[in-house]
């Protein structure tokens, strides 16, 4: 991730938008078209197939964040954009890393694994593959740990996160309105 | 009742009240065309030179009309000739609609034939985009192309029809209900805010873009600016939104602005934007165009707000209708200092910046084709030095009436459009254009051939490419790198050879009497007129410069 500027913050946004064929593109270029980045993306459709719904960490100062927001919210397939309070939601990443077993550190990595709360979903006489959920930085030290014994392979799915509460994002649904 | 794609589209056009579409045949259009054939007695087909002439004359004859402009291409080239016509449209917000055929869908992704991902290329450019795969979403998909195309802030919407699409059978069902536009609320507290800031402004400024000539709020401005005892000013696009009778206009701001107008704007406490986006050509440098001011922006698109210049307040929504709203919250005010301050500023010589007389020059041109004509005749422009020109002195008193590509600034738009203003309004149009703009799309002077076209287009030939080499002689040392082009063409022979008649004008003796000519026939008719490479566009304020930087003279 790059770094933070001066007036600059890491937020969250969240989105609903119809399930069409090239909404990540327009999302994503919206992004690059506007010269804002993005630190990370997840999507996945909501309970109703024909809405997805889109996680999306960014970076940016006030203004970069106001402008994310109106410009996103112009585009037609966009339904809703809400910028969440990282710190009033729940969010998660799913991390699968894959880390050779050098001689005897079989244990020491199957312990760090129970201390993680991670799983084992795979293992051969040389590899385990270990799954792990938790924001990022539960994830990242969760690697760091890892590094030293050797990783094969890693994806990260990127945050996924919902807001405290009882409220829903389909509340503010253009087309429900 | 069961209809072919292909006439599901004839019928959803006309369900849209649409009677002209600009377009150009080929083959993964075939049966649309062929519809058209079938169609001819309800929907005109204009044929073009080149699809880019299409896509700019249905821009044309929406900004002329108000009307949505519609206009077809066939795959591969046929959809990518659209793209500048389709990015003009979107930078200056018309209301557009392209329709493109595609390769049948079995082929989608193959690299056919005259395949291109036309979605992809026009994303950044259009409001939405749609390919229809099953034609039993046809119609409904067309439907909310042209909804959406009009829609809050105007803008381009196309739509990829593959050709098994077209020739795929679906049922059809008339629509004529009106899908209702989602409102947005500004709440009480913006407009008690807004209001308590315009009574407590000693020197209000009205600034007007193109959002007041789309949205049909000119004599809502006017009014409003009596109540305020405000001047006006305008960007470009909104040339034409207030009449020069009215004698609160100040005329354009901004780069080559009046210098009243950019003066009265600098001198301002407040400044009341109103369907305007506060491009970098209007504002030069942002930071100090609003430096100590107080910014009311009215404006239909919310990502407006706050994108290029801070805003105290401001007010979402149609600006007719939120003018409306905020004049019956408004006491009539009277501000004669301000009023005396103002008048100063327009009658300091500054304010009068002229040409030479007794000399042709540009303004003499200009000013006997605005005596030879009415209020209502179209004048569209090309990109430079000419439009800057038709900008400061042309007298516009009807909205809709100067078209031009104030956004993206396309050279070569200019004869397409004029063939949509003059297809749009039946009126005598006429193109101001340079010897650079004309020879990128002078082709379509064939089409207006083809259709007798009552369009004048006059080449203000200065023999180069006039705005860049003024930047030359001011920034670059008078290096002119190719911006001289020694062309031989000749004006004349070259009309008359797609059948245009033509006259050159090289001084002003004849100068009128030509011109008076040009305008009164019925037909087409082409005016070159020779004039001074060396005539600037002033007053100039440099890029990112403010008022204490304009070069005057």
């Amino acid at each position: 991730m790059k770094d933070i500027g001066a007036n600059e913050e890491r937020f969250l946004m969240s989105l609903l938008v119809r399930n069409e064929a090239g909404v990540l593109t327009r999302v994503s270029s919206l992004f690059g078209r506007r010269g804002f980045n993005i630190d990370s993306l997840s999507v996945g459709e909501t309970l109703d197939s024909k809405i997805s719904r889109i996680t999306v960490i960014a970076t940016g100062d006030e203004y970069v964040k106001e402008q994310i927001k109106l410009q996103l919210e112009k585009l037609y397939d966009v339904l809703t954009v809400e910028i969440l309070n990282m710190k009033n939601a729940v969010m998660r990443e799913l991390m699968l890393i894959k880390v050779r077993v050098p001689q005897g550190k079989r244990a020491e990595i199957l312990e760090a694994t129970s201390i993680f709360r991670a799983k084992v979903v795979d293992i051969t006489r040389e590899s385990l593959t270990l799954e792990v959920t938790g924001d990022s930085s539960k994830c990242n030290a969760f690697l760091e740990y890892m590094i030293p014994f050797g990783v094969v392979e890693l994806c990260r799915t990127g945050l996924t996160a919902v807001a405290r509460g009882g409220e829903s994002l389909e509340d503010n649904n253009k087309l429900i309105v | 009742m069961e209809l072919t794609g292909a006439e599901i589209v004839m019928k959803v056009l006309l369900e849209n009240d649409v009677d002209t579409v600009f377009g150009y045949p080929g083959g993964a259009v075939l049966n649309i065309y062929d519809e058209i054939y079938k169609y001819s007695d309800k929907i005109h087909h204009i044929t073009t030179c080149h699809e880019q002439g299409a896509a700019h004359a249905a821009d044309g004859y929406a900004r002329a009309t108000g009307k949505t402009g519609v206009v077809f291409a066939t795959s591969g080239p046929g959809a990518t000739n659209l793209v500048t016509g389709i990015a003009t449209a979107y930078l200056d917000s018309t209301p557009l609609v392209a329709i493109t055929g595609n390769v049948a869908t079995a082929f989608i992704g193959r690299d056919s034939f005259q395949e291109v991902d036309i979605c992809g290329v026009t994303m950044p450019i259009t409001k939405h985009n749609f390919m229809v795969k099953d034609v039993n979403k046809l119609a409904d998909v067309l439907r909310e192309a042209f909804r959406y195309a009009r829609v809050g802030r105007p803008g381009p919407v196309l739509v990829d029809i593959p050709k098994d699409v077209q020739t795929a059978v679906a049922d059809y069902e008339p629509l004529t209900k009106e899908t209702s536009a989602r409102k947005h609320k500004n709440g009480k507290k913006a407009f008690e805010s807004a209001l308590e800031i315009i009574k407590n402004s000693k020197k209000p400024f009205i600034y007007a873009g193109g959002g007041v000539v789309s949205g049909n709020a000119s004599k809502e401005l006017e009014k409003f600016a009596d109540m305020l005892d405000a001047p006006i000013g305008t960007s470009m696009m909104g040339i034409s939104g207030v009449s020069v009778d009215n004698p609160r206009y100040l005329g354009m701001t901004g780069m080559h602005g009046k210098y009243c107008s950019t003066r009265a704007l600098a001198e301002a406490d407040l400044i009341i934007a109103i369907g305007a986006r506060f491009s970098d050509r209007a504002t030069g440098n942002k930071k100090k165009f609003a430096d100590g001011k107080k910014v009311i922006h009215i404006d239909i698109d919310p990502a407006e707000i706050g994108k290029n210049i801070p805003v105290y307040v401001s007010l979402i929504g149609d600006v007719k209708e939120v003018l409306i709203k905020l004049m019956g919250m408004l006491p009539e005010m009277n501000r004669p200092e301000w009023e005396a301050e103002v008048k100063e500023i327009r009658n300091c010589p500054d304010s009068r910046l002229e040409m030479e007389k007794g000399k042709l020059t540009p303004q003499a041109v200009i000013e006997a084709v605005n005596k030879n004509l009415k209020a209502c005749n179209p004048i569209v422009t090309d990109v430079g030095q000419h439009q800057m020109w038709v900008a400061q002195y042309y007298k516009f008193k009807n909205p809709r009436t100067f078209l031009t590509s104030g956004g993206l600034g396309t050279m070569g738009f200019g004869l397409g459009a004029a063939i949509g203003a003059a297809i749009g309004t039946g009126k005598r149009t006429v193109l101001f254009t340079s010897d650079g703009g004309f020879h990128m799309n002078m082709n379509e002077m064939a089409t207006i051939v083809s259709n007798n076209l009552p369009v004048t287009i006059i080449v203000l030939n200065n023999d180069a490419l006039g705005m860049v080499r003024q930047w030359q002689t001011i920034f670059f040392e008078k290096r002119y790198s190719n911006t001289s082009l020694e062309r031989k063409t000749d004006y004349v022979k070259l009309a008359n050879a797609f059948g245009i008649q033509a006259e050159k004008v090289d001084s002003l003796d004849n100068m009128e009497k030509v011109i008076k000519k040009s305008v009164s026939g019925n037909g087409p008719f082409l005016v070159e007129v020779k004039i001074d490479p060396d005539e600037r566009v002033l007053p100039m304020i440099p890029p990112n410069g403010t008022i204490h930087d304009i070069i005057l003279r």
